[in-house]
């Protein structure tokens, strides 16, 4: 396997694009990638989009945005596990290049999701979870996530303000990120006095429905090395899968997938947890962060909530978790979720995070879900 | 000069508390309390329809102006819940009030700001010099879906204005419309209740609408917002209007004498409407009235006005918008809502 780099990344403002297309959003966004690379022509491509069929009618993305792109004729495929759409794309990606089969290789997410009313978008994510076992009853993701939030707090004690508290510190990140669809600070009072969407969660606990692009270019290392520029390289990536109904796990308050992925991950990269300075999570729901970051080994089992009411994932704690704002302040245009991680870890680890940036950041770890956890993807990036 | 020579308001006695819809929908009342900064709404008795509306508001406006209605020259009703699809509100009211059949009358639609579009079209043909006086109404009994966040603010009511030459209420110092062809809400035909573009009904419809009107006629009469006594926008919910205002340099003092929408409710075409009759009740001579409308589709229209000594005479000649407001009230409880707007029927022998 060849050594892997980034050479390149885009992306664009997020939020409600309704004056944008689906192909509009990806192309300025690639564009972007494309321009910070200072390369011209693609080898391949792979786009994340978790449900471009349902939220736009429009499928066959690879050679529809490959087209728009200038880049016909390329092979481009479009990659979908869910949420962790734009994570799959990436490694995809990686393999591609690791393999020696391709060299300039584009890996993309996109989702153009406001031009649907809320109940079609709540219906368009739900295909995420198990229809016959999930979706037929009734339950949509605030629902499944609730029932993880209720346990996690029966279990492990973890309390209303600590769920809260992750949103307040997402928010106090991605206050900071000028292409989060919301810059600005919350309060862990506004949080518990949103409204309520599922017991125990409020409307400020969920991440919300966002149009968005994201974009990094890959290429040998060998070849970055020839670009003036910091080299950030794909150390580690790691896939795994689990049950995606809920109800066939033996312990729903446990990311088994987000635990395997990151453990495959970490042993490429040759490195453990403790190493890494900054860390990139799916937090779909503020209780979404409390389970990764004990599935990722930050701390033990049932202590992820103490943690973020200590500190520890702050940008000035232990490890920096979100820095970017995460997916409840940057937005959460699903597929393009993964891919963004990765971005904003290219951007640390190069030092152009500007007043978000997490000092002396080396390392870098990206965590992507799809639905309660049915799949997960993780990245370790690392400045050369 | 041209300007309101009588204005009068009608809002029906029944009202729905806020907490009572969401407990039938086991939504969370509070979030529509806090976030919207809605109350309780007005309801329709089953016999009152935009027409029965619209005539009361009217005769009252005929009491306050003083004038024969023989000589209003035109009469425009705007509603988006016209009782039929074909047939006009306008000739029941013309008849109704006496000022027929030497009179123009047309119905108008346009969501939310038909009303001001009577009032636009009646001030026009005064200021043309083609009729003495000329009459805009504003009713609605508004749909919204059942379990539809729309339910919790469709009230009814309507506000009528008659405009004239001589013993002036209000001189019409400028107008102004602001108009874009933008899909936020609507309903086709045969359809009973509209549909809406959730969040879109927001920036790109709404505030761009209202703030483009709200400078346009500032700009054209050389106004600035510490120039303005009282400013009434459309008010959908209580948070809209306040946010609007404040993007637009007001202070919540000059907005909230003509903010009925939490205890009211939407009124669709007699929402901004009833605010300025509101806001007129306690007026006092030498104000600066400023009204932006807002109907989806979309367009606003504004008008400044400034308050002449009159209103101390017509003010207390009928009764007063907050009189009717705060004044008599019943309330409901949703069955009996849904009976009065045929949500449900009584089964057929």
């Amino acid at each position: 396997m060849r050594d892997v780099a980034i050479i390149g990344v885009g992306m664009t403002k997020w939020g409600e694009l309704w004056e944008k297309s689906l192909r509009q959003i990806f192309v300025e966004t690639a564009l972007e990638a494309l321009d910070d690379a200072g390369v011209d022509r693609l080898d391949a491509m792979y786009v994340g989009s978790m449900s471009s069929g349902l939220f736009v009618g429009q499928e066959h993305l690879g050679s529809l945005l490959a087209d728009y792109l200038g880049q016909r004729s390329i092979p481009a495929a479009r990659v979908e596990s869910a949420c962790a759409s734009g994570g799959l794309a990436l490694r995809l990606g990686f393999i591609d290049v690791a393999s020696g089969m391709n060299d300039v290789v584009m890996v993309a997410g996109v989702e153009k999701m406001t031009d649907l009313n809320p109940n079609e978008a709540t219906y368009a994510l739900g295909t995420a979870a198990d229809q016959e076992y999930e979706g037929y009853h009734g339950i949509t993701f605030p629902g499944l996530y609730a029932l993880i939030a209720r346990a996690h707090m029966e279990i492990y004690g973890t309390t209303r303000e600590q769920l809260a508290m992750v949103a307040v510190k997402n928010h106090e990140n991605g206050a900071l990120n000028p292409l989060a669809q919301f810059p600005f600070k919350i309060s862990v009072e506004a949080v518990l006095n949103s409204a309520l969407v599922a017991d125990p969660l409020r409307v400020l606990d969920c991440s919300p429905i966002t149009d968005g692009a994201a974009a990094v270019i890959l290429a040998p290392l060998e070849l970055a090395k020839k670009l003036k520029k910091p080299v950030v390289k794909i150390i580690g990536s790691g896939h795994a899968t689990d049950s995606i109904a809920l109800a066939q796990r033996k312990d729903i308050t446990w990311l088994e997938s987000t635990y395997q992925a990151a453990k495959k991950a970490l042993a490429m990269a040759g490195k453990r947890i403790e190493d890494v300075n900054l860390i990139e999570v799916h937090d779909c729901f503020t209780i979404a962060e409390i389970c990764v970051i004990e599935a990722l080994g930050l701390v033990e089992k049932g202590k992820g909530g103490q943690a973020v009411e200590a500190g520890l994932t702050r940008v000035d704690g232990r490890f920096p978790v979100n820095p970017s704002g995460g997916l409840k302040a940057k937005g959460h245009p699903v597929g393009a979720t993964g891919v963004a991680q990765a971005v904003e870890i290219v951007k640390q680890l190069r030092g152009e995070a500007g007043p978000r940036q997490v000092k002396g950041a080396r390392i870098g770890l990206t965590q992507n879900m799809g639905g309660t956890g049915g799949s997960s993807v993780v990245h370790v990036l690392a400045a050369e | 000069m041209v300007g309101i020579v009588g204005y009068g308001a009608y809002i029906p006695c029944y009202r729905i508390r806020v907490e009572e819809i969401a407990g039938v929908w086991g939504a969370d009342a509070e979030s529509y309390k806090k976030g919207l900064l809605l109350e309780e709404k007005s309801v329709p008795a089953p016999d009152q329809d935009t027409i029965t509306m619209a005539v009361e508001a009217s005769r009252r406006a005929i009491k306050r102006a003083g004038i024969n209605p023989q000589e209003i020259g035109a009469v425009y009703v705007g509603s988006e819940s016209h009782p039929y699809a074909v047939k006009p509100s306008g000739t029941v009211l013309a008849e109704a009030i006496g000022a027929c059949p030497d009179v123009h009358t047309a119905d108008l639609e346009f969501a939310c700001k038909a009303g001001t579009e009577g009032m636009y079209l009646a001030l026009s043909q005064v200021k043309a010099g083609d009729i003495k006086y000329g009459l805009g109404v504003g009713a609605d009994t508004s749909q919204g879906a059942p379990g539809d966040a729309l339910e919790y603010s469709t009230a009814a009511g309507a506000a009528a204005f008659i405009f004239g030459r001589e013993k002036i209420i209000a001189e019409v110092l400028e107008t102004y419309s602001f108009t874009t062809d933008t899909p936020d809400f609507w309903r086709r035909e045969y359809q009973y209740y509209p549909r809406h573009g959730g969040r879109f009904t927001g920036d790109p419809a709404y505030f761009k609408h209202i703030v483009g009107a709200g400078k346009g006629i500032m700009a054209k009469a050389k106004v600035k917002p510490e120039d303005i006594t009282y400013v009434i926008f459309h008010q959908p919910n209580g948070k809209f209007p306040l946010r609007v205002g404040e993007l637009l340099g007001f202070k919540k003092k000059q907005i909230e004498p003509g903010l009925l929408v939490n205890r009211l409710g939407n009124t669709y075409s007699g929402s901004s409407p009833l605010g300025l009759t509101a806001t007129l009740d306690i007026a006092k001579p030498g104000d600066v009235v400023l009204i932006v409308s807002f109907g989806s589709g979309a367009g606003s229209d504004a008008f400044l006005f400034r308050v002449t000594e009159r209103i101390d005479e017509v003010r207390d000649l009928v009764p007063k918008t907050g009189d009717m407001l705060n004044g008599r009230r019943f309330y409901v409880n949703y069955g009996t809502y849904a009976k009065f707007r045929k949500k449900i029927r009584k089964a057929e022998k």
